[in-house]
């Protein structure tokens, strides 16, 4: 495997960018992170981005973005209608088969101008699930009930979790819901679907995510410590109801073993839970123990910016492992219902 | 800086239209006529709603099979208020249904008065609508068999 690691990772999340475009969203970040490395766009071999034009309504709308990262003279780029850590593998992909040697990757959404739980009735299935619009917090619902009726989780479980999030989230410029970091505060959190309260489900917000993959020599020339990556993987579940277990993360778990994540010890996890009971699904299905650090940003129910939550969760890893905060890190992305799709990152430190 | 959110309406649309198929189209036909189908995996269990393949080994399904109309609640929330496109108006469950006769569960409302009214392992069966076009919705809801006895 070809050495490559993320040099440069940026992000903004706020719970609403009222006043900007997804462009005026990304521009800082772009330019902090060409600042971080010194590498230009002419520097860059591929350009790739994620984002939903579905969620930003309008076709091509990624199009825009482009005009952020300056495609003149003309670029090498390519587009994922998924979150950015899909845009990641396909730039690794590229880096991997030696057809480039540096990669810009990004990816946004702006969801805060609709109702997001209502707009994510229309990825299901059109003719069993769409037309009866289940919510997204109405399918977390059904799942987190199951898991706490059969034992795969407590209640207690699920409020520590809450707390854990809102604990690291206070120290997190990113995050969107942070602070009052107790249980009482927790447990007085308003069911919003039965059982999940409003501190079970992931905070809403708009932002954007920006890194710069980089191979070999020049990841060190511009990176004190470059985060290598040593393993990329995703897996998917079954589109229908009647091919999914609710009660486990079964192609998470996949992922992480191929991406062998139990190979070594876990310094640091960042995991694409939207649910407090999906984040426990992720722990087990990845094997996190105690010795690891889960979620020190917050994570995504500190701040979740559909389309770019799971390179978020890229992001904050990388910048850990390279802050040497930590010598071994997993981050996990996620899309779909239930946990339907996952990737599964492992980055080192030197 | 403007307190107010500029507004736009926007409606995306989808302008065309599509079969469903031989197998996604028995189910629909079989609303309409007032029964649900399911259909039979190579392992003999049935899959409510029916799907073309298995989605586990992806082996093509053909044996359609009547299922029973009332069945046991797996999991369940309550939806208050109701989402604005939903088929529901008023404050409702929304839960997994596994059907009599069926190995998978069924997505759906569940028509009751609040959210005292439902449990987990509770019966339930399907309340059709009078007039029905072949849509999910032809059926209104599952209401508590209790209710209908």
């Amino acid at each position: 495997m070809r050495d490559v690691a993320i040099v440069a990772a940026g992000q903004r999340q706020q719970a609403a960018f009222t006043d900007e475009t997804e462009v005026q969203i990304l521009l800082p970040i772009f330019e902090q992170v060409r600042n971080d490395t010194g590498l230009e766009q002419s520097d860059i071999g591929f350009t790739c981005s994620g984002s939903s034009d579905f969620l930003a309504g309008s076709a091509f709308s990624f199009v825009g973005t482009l005009e952020g990262v300056g495609a003149y003279p003309p670029i090498c780029e390519s587009h994922v209608e998924m979150d950015g850590a899909w845009a990641l593998y396909e730039a690794w992909v590229k880096l991997q088969i030696g057809e480039i040697d540096t990669a810009l990757v990004y990816s946004y959404g702006k969801s805060s101008p609709g109702s997001l739980r209502d707009v994510l009735s229309t990825q299901l299935d059109p003719y069993y699930l769409a037309p009866l619009w289940p919510d997204a917090f109405a399918l977390g619902a059904l799942q987190a009930r199951m898991m706490l009726e059969q034992d795969i989780v407590s209640r207690d479980r699920l409020t520590e979790i809450a707390v854990r999030s809102r604990d690291h989230a206070s120290s997190s410029p990113h995050a969107v819901r942070k602070g009052d970091a107790t249980t009482d505060f927790v447990e007085a959190s308003p069911v919003i679907a039965d059982p999940l309260r409003a501190d079970d489900c992931a905070a809403g917000a708009d932002g954007g995510c920006v890194i710069i993959l980089a191979a070999g020599d020049i990841a060190k020339n511009v990176c004190d410590r470059p985060a290598w990556i040593r393993g990329i993987e995703h897996r998917t579940d079954a589109h229908s109801l009647a091919g999914r277990d609710l009660l486990s993360a079964q192609s998470a778990a996949l992922a992480a073993n191929a991406a062998g994540v139990g190979d070594d010890k876990i310094d640091i996890a960042e995991l694409h839970g939207p649910f407090t009971h999906q984040e426990h699904l992720l722990e087990t299905a990845l094997g996190i123990t105690d010795e690891t650090i889960v979620n020190p940003s917050g994570g995504a129910l500190a701040g979740h910016t559909m389309m770019a939550a799971g390179l978020m969760r890229i992001a904050e890893a990388a910048t850990r492992v390279s802050a040497g905060a930590g010598d071994r890190a997993v981050a996990h992305a996620t899309s779909g219902p239930w946990l339907q799709q996952n990737l599964v990152c492992v980055m080192e430190g030197d | 800086m403007n307190e107010e959110r500029l507004r736009a309406d926007l409606v995306l649309e989808y302008p065309f239209t599509r079969t469903t198929g031989p197998v996604i189209g028995a189910f629909m036909t079989g609303l309409r006529e007032g029964i649900i189908i399911g259909i039979r995996r190579a392992d003999g269990t049935v899959v409510v709603p029916p799907l073309e393949y298995d989605p586990t080994s992806a082996d093509p399904l053909t044996e359609l099979v009547t299922v029973g109309q009332a069945g046991v609640v797996e999991s369940w929330t309550w939806v208050d208020p109701p989402r604005e496109q939903s088929p529901w108006q008023q404050p409702h469950g929304l839960a997994l249904i596994h059907l009599d006769g069926a190995d998978t569960p069924l997505l759906h409302g569940v028509l009751v008065n609040s959210a005292d009214a439902m449990s987990t392992g509770m019966r339930v069966v399907a309340k059709f609508r009078a007039e029905r076009e072949g849509h999910i919705s032809d059926i209104e809801g599952f209401v508590p068999e209790e209710s209908v006895q």
